[in-house]
């Protein structure tokens, strides 16, 4: 009897909500498949990651291998947005010291192939490089090139799993599938606050569906009062034992930085 | 070469240690001051005997690079890179070189940029792996490698305009640099040795001739392409059998040439097509005739033509697996002063994509006219964080006393080796 009265009353305030809903966000209003909710809310992620213009920045990857023993990498960054286009980053190396000076120069694409250039100051020689290659490791770390890409939302087919908590914040995890076929990656899925749409943890699924390896970004800062930016992502391999510990400094945004700054002329001239 | 060397050295300490004092200061003229470079220590042993009179069986010291780069807050800056290789084998290869010594400024005009770099710099075009065919701007540092990949500095003005189209490059180039040989010690040289002393020059002007070059270069979507231009002195000499005494030696001679080269690279999936082309006027090109060598002005064209094929994680590991083939050909055929007349380069690459960068490669440059080839084997690793240690070895062989006239392999028929290298960055 009880449960009879109350059925009445829940649909009231289902058809209550429902209609909040519909006026504040059409398109939730109708039900929204999986793999619809997956691309809005990586569109949405990837959107509040745009619009920083350019910046510079610092990062330090700590190698660790299954003894424990580490070894050290430094890089320096510029990135560019492009308009319609992916974003331009260039790599400048400082250690370790064998490949002081060496560059590595990316034009990313939406669709095509990115293109990527390879600057070896031994021999002032730029050297275009195959974009094939995404699933080798950065500088003999856990990171694979593909992993250091930009996030592009044409590069993966999303899928909406659940909600649930993670940490202190509630989060979507999504499932994404690369389109690319050098892709290292069968899928991965991701999990991403839904307050502010940080990816939180990413877990990687190689070419047979094992969980290769796991990756906790942590320590987000706002810059420009929009754009978070982690300061720390730990990326483990379950299959080596082997770990890198990625350390972002010196965040700069809006710098004098142009397109300019991203040729294969500057690549020659970079320090 | 002893005499001068203490200036040359001194001369960027002194001028390193002044921008080092500027930038201490707290309005220095300076925002950056870095110094780096590499000490490296190095054997070749040739367990052959030698195939010329007076030549040593090793090749041993070290050599020093280091760079001291300076950079203002509008990001002019300049750049001096000294270089020191002392080798107790060979005089000849013991020397000083100031390869880089130049200011550099860049900015904008409307959308596009200029760049101009002003003083002693290299610059490398190209984009093969068997040889350097396109390039021209530089001098060989021969008594460096035979590979012939290591350049001396070479004083210049170099302009560039770039922009979205590409880039359109003019260098003024004065002050020609001659090119290194081994010395009567040495190993890897002709049975003639080189003597610098009987240097000669076609222009008139000799060393300070004013050489132009151009150059335009781009990328369009999978194709990057450069086209260049050349007018000026030689880098490669023609080399003149001279009575000196009661002996012969080879007098080294620079001709005006004009080369024009075009150097292009498809990209696409896991290959890379790579071509490289020449036409070259003005050189003498030698010619044997009744027992003599004859030289005769005689234009000319070569090309390289290839590819490169690369597996990623072969055997299920992170490791990287590069097919190189090559064929490269000189329309002088057996007269082609060097020993790319007609060869094909197949090489394997092996990279473990490891924390030390392990690297090993095995390559075979083997000619299609006769049975004489090169094999080589090179290995590369980092230690630590500062030390790298690299091996290789060439054997020649397949060259016969027949291939005594067109052969230019021939006279280092004797010279296979295996060098170790140990280097220290900082």
């Amino acid at each position: 009897m009880r449960i009879a009265l109350s059925h009445p009353m829940l649909v009231l305030a289902g058809i209550a909500i429902a209609i909040v809903a519909w006026a504040g966000e059409p398109s939730a209003s109708r039900a929204e498949t999986p793999e619809e909710t997956g691309h809005r809310i990586a569109t949405e992620a990837r959107d509040s990651l745009k619009g920083f213009g350019n910046f510079t920045a610092g990062m330090t990857m700590i190698l660790r291998n299954k003894r424990g023993q580490e070894s050290k990498r430094e890089v320096r960054l510029k990135v560019i947005e492009v308009e319609d286009d992916g974003d331009r980053t260039l790599f400048v190396f400082d250690r370790p010291r064998d490949v002081k000076g060496t560059a590595f120069l990316v034009h990313a694409h939406k669709e095509e192939p990115d293109e990527q250039w390879l600057y070896l100051p031994a021999l002032k020689r730029v050297k275009r490089i195959s974009a094939s290659n995404q699933s080798a490791s950065f500088m003999g770390s856990e990171f694979s090139y593909e992993d250091m890409g930009a996030v592009e939302v044409e590069k993966y087919s999303h899928r909406h799993l659940r909600d649930e908590p993670c940490g202190d914040l509630e989060c979507a995890v999504l499932e994404r599938v690369p389109v690319s076929k050098d892709s290292g990656y069968s899928r991965q899925l991701i999990w991403l606050d839904l307050a502010e749409l940080r990816a939180m943890k990413i877990e990687f699924f190689d070419r047979r569906d094992a969980n290769l390896k796991t990756l906790i970004v942590e320590d987000y800062n706002q810059y420009l009062d929009s754009i978070w930016r982690p300061s720390t992502m730990t990326m483990t391999n379950h299959l080596t034992g082997k770990s890198t510990v990625m350390l972002w400094t010196d965040f700069e945004f809006q710098t004098d930085l142009d397109l300019g700054d991203f040729t294969k002329t500057a690549l020659k001239r970079v320090r | 070469m002893t005499v001068r060397l203490p200036l040359l050295l001194a001369t960027p300490l002194i001028l390193a240690s002044l921008l080092a004092t500027g930038a201490r200061a707290d309005n220095g003229f300076f925002d950056d001051v870095e110094v780096f470079g590499r000490l490296s220590s190095e054997t070749r042993l040739y367990p052959e005997s030698a195939g010329h009179p007076d030549q040593r069986s090793h090749a041993s010291g070290f050599a020093v690079e280091a760079t001291m780069y300076a950079e203002d807050d509008e990001g002019r800056s300049i750049t001096l890179t000294p270089f020191y290789r002392y080798d107790a084998g060979d005089p000849e290869r013991t020397h000083a070189d100031l390869r880089e010594a130049y200011f550099l400024a860049y900015g904008d005009i409307g959308d596009d940029e200029w760049e101009l770099r002003l003083g002693v710099d290299r610059v490398f075009w190209g984009v093969v792996e068997s040889r350097s065919l396109v390039d021209i701007v530089n001098q060989t540092d021969l008594v460096e490698h035979p590979d012939e990949k290591t350049k001396l500095g070479q004083p210049m003005v170099h302009l560039t305009w770039s922009g979205d189209w590409g880039a359109m490059e003019l260098f003024g180039i004065t002050w020609h640099r001659q090119r290194t040989f081994p010395g009567r010690h040495g190993r890897l040289r002709s049975a003639l040795v080189v003597d610098h002393d009987l240097t000669s020059y076609e222009s008139a002007a000799e060393e300070w001739r004013l050489d132009l070059a151009g150059r335009f270069s781009g990328s369009f979507g999978p194709l990057d392409i450069g086209l260049s231009a050349f007018d000026g002195t030689s880098r490669e000499p023609t080399l003149l059998p001279t009575p000196v005494g009661t002996g012969l030696v080879l007098a080294p001679y620079y001709e005006k040439i004009r080369q024009f080269g075009l150097d292009a690279q498809l990209t696409t999936g896991p290959w890379l097509l790579k071509l490289e082309a020449i036409h070259r006027s003005g050189l003498q090109n030698r010619r044997f005739d009744q027992r003599l060598f004859r030289y005769e002005e005689e234009d000319y064209a070569a090309f390289v033509v290839g590819g490169e094929y690369t597996i990623n994680a072969v055997w299920e590991s992170d490791t990287d697996l590069s097919l190189i083939g090559e064929w490269t050909r000189d329309g002088r055929g057996q007269w082609a002063t060097n020993a790319f007349e007609n060869d094909v380069l197949l090489a394997a690459r092996v990279g473990l994509n490891d924390e030390q960068s392990t690297e090993f490669t095995v390559s075979a440059l083997a000619s299609l006219d006769n049975g004489s080839h090169a094999i080589s084997a090179e290995f590369k690793r980092r230690i630590s964080d500062s030390w790298s240690l690299h091996v290789e070895g060439t054997a020649y062989s397949g060259i016969d006393a027949e291939s005594v006239v067109e052969e230019v392999l021939y006279e280092v028929r004797r010279d296979s080796y295996v060098g170790l290298n140990l280097d220290y960055n900082f």
